[in-house]
């Protein structure tokens, strides 16, 4: 049973989703960790949700990152331990330079929100094994300041070491201007850090995680994690994949 | 009555010129020198003044709102409270409200907006309830002109930015452009939320020695006397900026997290928003539901400037501030949990048992006004209403010259026309800069007919619709008033859900003319007549008048939030057409109606004719058949037809079909009839109850004999054909054939194009 601790800033809004995405979604543990308390309570997976963490008045993240639980967010995420940030999450873990670049305001300056096509890049990664590479994903954004941006070099470095776990795509999962949300480089939906162990998107996974909704598309990052901490308690354990997720 | 034994401080000196600065007449502040036995301070002439306003003391619209019915079967809580709440079954609630927010918006269309969500959010949650959607209905001038461009622009951003960071799916609304509505636009928000029913809370201040506690943001000299702002024309010449709030949604969301752990600790007596008319509204309000009375001192208040008066303080509308009583003991709790959530907090006087709102400053009364005639006796008028003559005149100009086509082309011409015009073409460019998902229960979300969200604990779930349409309230406002009611029904029976219970917004002139008073109570009439049939009481509202500039009254629009219960969320029935395959049928019956058309209005420039007839047996009839048919999974899909007629009704089922456009092979010469229909009235004509259905072929018979069950009229008029197929339809000897892509991008370019914004240049 894996043991998600989900951070809650204040200006946390999808904090409750994801914890129903891993309780009513996949059946695991999840527990909420209040922004002014220094203790992961034993967490497998530190989840940083979407939201708005301190208002962000100033820059998407720019506060939450001296909030008390980061120290030990970034103690843990530094020492490997798998940590996810979702949109607002993962504005928070760049300005905490736990993933290289930035978010900036979309192309449009307009808040947008729809479903967009995300493509997966990598099917080996603590986030993404229980999808197929090259799958493409339907799953809504919901932000104003989700277009990534970095230097060039960073970029490369980023696509040489296969960091980029997700890519805006179109009906045909091609990364095209079209299929580009929000201005991002390199169409870049997601990306981890170089161990591996923690990952940014802007799309919400946990919003198309439950039956009810009618898509299951995102419910292969919760599983993914599950399997990946099944793995690190018992390296011997199974990693075949079960068919259908995320389709 | 009790008065101060000594007169309290403040100027004993009180003008006629002090009176009417403050919209009160000579014949009100006798009332006020009867209540007092003396004359008031000036602070108790501005809590007279905001108290006795239009927007709180409803002094205009009272005698004509108790004529509509507010009991049912589910209704917990009626008007009078902070919001309305029905019961869903299961042990929960649903808490909901709709409010007017137009003058602001007009002077700042951003922080206009945004407070005006804050404040609904706040009245829902107040009531113990999550809130777990927003709505928004919005009228707006032409998009030709460049302010109605700019304040569509800012209300949108305003809207969203505060729901967004809030963390509230804003899932429905309309937005309408008139230029009726050029100076004033109109901007109504509706907040729903869930509740467990046993953890309802209400606005009250009881318990003598009670602590109450001022909660949230510091008072400002924002928005002083709003609740008189908002019941007063707008003054193209003067700068009404001082008086809108800027709203603080991080701040909200902090309030909204701390109030409903408060009320979940079983912490709290009562609590209030302080909205319009701030301190003064929330602490008069709350000790009159409890015939207490309330002891505060203005000095105890955080302020965000030195120096205000007790005036300022009493009727600031500084945004995100909430007035709350604690149980006795549980002060330190209370505090607790507003530091945990970094809340400031203030215990400001507390609670007695003489009935009287006592303000002091340092100790010192500033004001002591008895509670029970403040907030019950505010003065009503029950006035004389006149219809204007004008009105009498466009409603039996001749239309004949309207009611042909020369050619087929005219025909298409006209549909693509209609698909083009901002009031029926595609809203994508709105929703989509508003959070639709955070929360994961929306079902269906905007650009449908009514949004579904999931409710807690089971397998039910909600329908919501806002509707109003202002032209046919205009041209005759009791079918106005029931059409209002009549089409939110409709659009909520079309997913399949039972309406159960109505918030409404009445955005009209000033009652002061005669010919906008006639509009006002016929209206209402008309509400109360369709509320009755259709077995939907009225649990809440808002009344906005005095939406005029330069003497031009806007369009009178009742809008209606309607709120329906669906047993089994699975059963739920989509809007467009579904596949194929599909028989699509029309249910209701088509008349030569074509008076007060949007066709009218966008294709010919002609606001004229009486509004389609409403008959409300007719509509009870089709809302009971959708929410049998959709029970019994007989209905694919359901589309309300309304603006721009079956024409435009078909063209939304196969532009927005399942998956991407479908084409569509009807003919209207077979959907049921009433007498003879003239050409456009058969094509665009907006006869009222009446509905586009996709079926499967194999459940048709049985649903057209569930229609005759119902004694509803329905006809087969063809079937839904391949993707991107042809929209090929025939009515009245015409026929058209465009392909319903070439619809598509008419339909979706409309709003980005006029707001200078080309798909592909938007993200």
């Amino acid at each position: 049973m894996m043991k998600v601790g989900i951070v809650r800033f204040p200006g946390s809004n999808c904090d409750a989703d994801v914890y129903r995405a891993v309780t009513e979604g996949l059946g695991h543990e999840a527990r909420y960790l209040w922004h002014k308390s220094h203790d992961l309570e034993g967490s497998d997976v530190v989840v940083l949700p979407g939201g708005f963490s301190y208002g962000d008045y100033l820059r998407a993240g720019a506060i939450a990152r001296f909030s008390p639980i980061m120290s030990e967010v970034i103690a843990y995420a530094r020492a490997g331990g798998l940590t996810l940030g979702i949109c607002n999450g993962f504005q928070v873990l760049c300005e905490a330079q736990l993933l290289p670049g930035a978010l900036v305001r979309n192309r449009s300056l307009r808040f947008r929100c729809f479903e967009v096509g995300i493509r997966v890049e990598r099917a080996d990664t603590a986030f993404t094994n229980a999808y197929e590479r090259g799958e493409r994903l339907s799953i809504p954004i919901a932000h104003g300041e989700g277009q990534y941006v970095a230097d060039e070099a960073t970029l490369d470095r980023l696509e040489a070491d296969g960091r980029v776990v997700f890519r805006y795509v179109d009906d045909d999962g091609v990364p095209t201007d079209v299929a580009n949300p929000n201005g991002s480089a390199r169409n870049i939906a997601g990306i981890m850090n170089e161990t591996g162990n923690v990952m940014g998107l802007m799309p919400h996974p946990e919003r198309v995680s439950l039956e009810v909704l009618g898509s299951t598309h995102g419910l292969g990052v919760f599983l993914s994690l599950a399997r990946a901490v099944a793995r690190r308690a018992d390296p011997a354990a199974s990693t075949a994949k079960p068919a259908g997720v995320g389709v | 009555m009790t008065v101060a034994a000594a007169p309290p401080a403040g100027p004993l000196v009180i003008t006629l010129e002090i009176i009417e600065e403050h919209g009160l007449t000579k014949e009100e502040y006798e009332q006020i020198l009867g209540i007092l036995g003396r004359p008031p301070t000036v602070a108790e002439v501005g809590v007279f003044s905001a108290m006795w306003s239009e927007h709180c003391g409803y002094k205009n619209s009272r005698p004509l709102l108790r004529t509509l019915p507010t009991e049912g079967p589910h209704v917990v809580q009626g008007p009078g409270e902070n919001a309305g709440v029905i019961d869903v079954g299961g042990g929960w609630g649903v808490a909901f409200k709709i409010e007017s927010h137009n003058h602001p918006s007009a002077v700042e269309p951003y922080q206009g907006a945004a407070t005006g969500a804050g404040g609904i959010l706040r009245d829902v949650f107040t009531m113990g309830a999550r809130p777990i959607a927003l709505f928004d209905s919005l009228r707006f001038g032409s998009l030709d002109s460049p302010r109605s461009r700019y304040l569509l622009d800012g209300v949108v951003r305003g809207v969203g930015d505060y729901g967004n960071c809030v963390g509230i799916p804003t899932v429905g609304g309309e937005t309408v452009f008139d230029p009726a509505y050029e100076k004033n636009p109109l901007v109504n928000v509706m907040c729903i939320g869930v509740l467990p029913l046993d953890r309802l809370i209400r606005g009250e201040a009881r318990g003598v020695g009670n602590p109450v506690m001022a909660v949230g943001a510091r008072t400002g000299r924002d928005g002083i006397h709003g609740a008189t702002f908002a019941s007063v024309e707008l003054d193209e010449g003067s700068d009404s900026r001082p008086q809108v709030q800027v709203g603080d949604p991080f701040t909200e969301k902090l309030l909204l997290e701390a109030s409903l752990e408060l009320i979940e600790r079983d912490l709290l007596v009562g609590i209030q928003d302080m909205g319009a008319a701030g301190l003064t509204s929330s602490g008069t309000e709350m000790a009159a539901r409890s015939g207490s009375g309330i002891d505060i001192d203005v000095a105890l208040v955080p302020v965000r400037e030195e120096g205000m008066t007790p005036y300022e303080i009493l009727l600031s509308e500084s945004q995100e501030r909430m007035l709350l009583v604690a149980k006795p003991e549980c002060e330190a709790e209370v505090r607790a949990v507003l530091e945990r959530w970094d809340l400031q907090a203030a215990t400001i006087g507390s609670v007695t048992d003489d009935g009287l709102f006592r303000v002091r400053e340092r100790g010192e009364i500033v004001a002591e006004i008895p509670v029970k005639p403040l907030v019950e006796d505010c003065p009503t008028y029950t006035r004389k209403g006149v219809e204007d003559p004008e009105v009498v005149a466009l409603r039996g100009a001749d239309l004949g010259a309207y009611r042909r086509f020369d050619s087929n082309d005219a025909v298409e011409s006209g549909l693509v026309t209609l698909l083009d015009a901002p009031s029926i073409a595609s809203r994508r460019w709105i929703h989509e800069q508003y959070d639709t998902s955070v929360q994961t229960n929306t079902l269906v979300g905007p650009g449908s007919d009514a949004a579904v969200l999931r409710l807690p604990g089971g397998d039910r779930a909600l329908a919501a619709s806002t509707d109003g349409n202002g032209r046919y309230t205009y041209l005759e406002p009791r079918t106005g008033g029931r059409a209002a009611v009549a089409e939110a029904a409709r659009n909520v029976a079309c997913t399949g859900a039972r309406p159960v219970a109505l918030t409404n917004c009445l955005n009209f002139g000033s009652p002061l003319r005669p010919s906008v008073y006639y509009q006002l109570s016929e209206a209402v009439a008309g509400m109360g007549e369709a509320c009755r049939a259709l077995g939907t009481p009225v649990t809440g509202g808002n009344v906005s008048l005095y939406n005029e500039t330069g003497g031009q009254p806007v369009y009178p629009t009742p809008v209606i939030g309607m709120l329906g219960i669906l047993e089994h969320l699975e059963r739920r029935v989509p809007a467009f057409f579904r596949r194929t395959g599909d028989v699509v049928l029309v249910a209701g019956v088509t008349r030569d109606e074509i008076g007060a058309s949007e066709y009218l209005a966008t294709c010919h420039g002609q606001v004229a004719g009486a509004p389609p007839v409403l008959d409300l047996d007719e509509a009870r009839r089709l809302v009971d058949f959708l929410v049998a048919g959709a029970a019994a999974s007989l209905i694919g899909s359901a589309h309300d037809c309304s603006d721009g007629g079956l024409a435009v009704a078909l063209a939304e089922c196969a532009i927005k079909a399942n998956g991407g456009p479908l084409g569509v092979e009807a003919d209207l010469d077979r959907a049921p009839r009433a007498g003879p229909v003239s050409a456009a009235a058969a094509w665009f004509g907006e006869s009222q109850s009446r509905v586009v259905l996709g079926c499967l072929p194999e459940s048709v018979d049985e649903l057209v004999s569930l229609a005759a069950t119902h004694g509803v009229p329905i006809g087969r008029i063809g079937s839904v054909a391949e993707r991107d197929g042809a929209f090929r339809i025939r009515g009245s000897g015409h026929v058209i054939a465009p392909s319903v892509s070439s619809l598509e991008r008419t339909y979706e370019r409309a709003l980005p194009r006029r707001m200078r914004e080309e798909a592909g240049l938007t993200s």
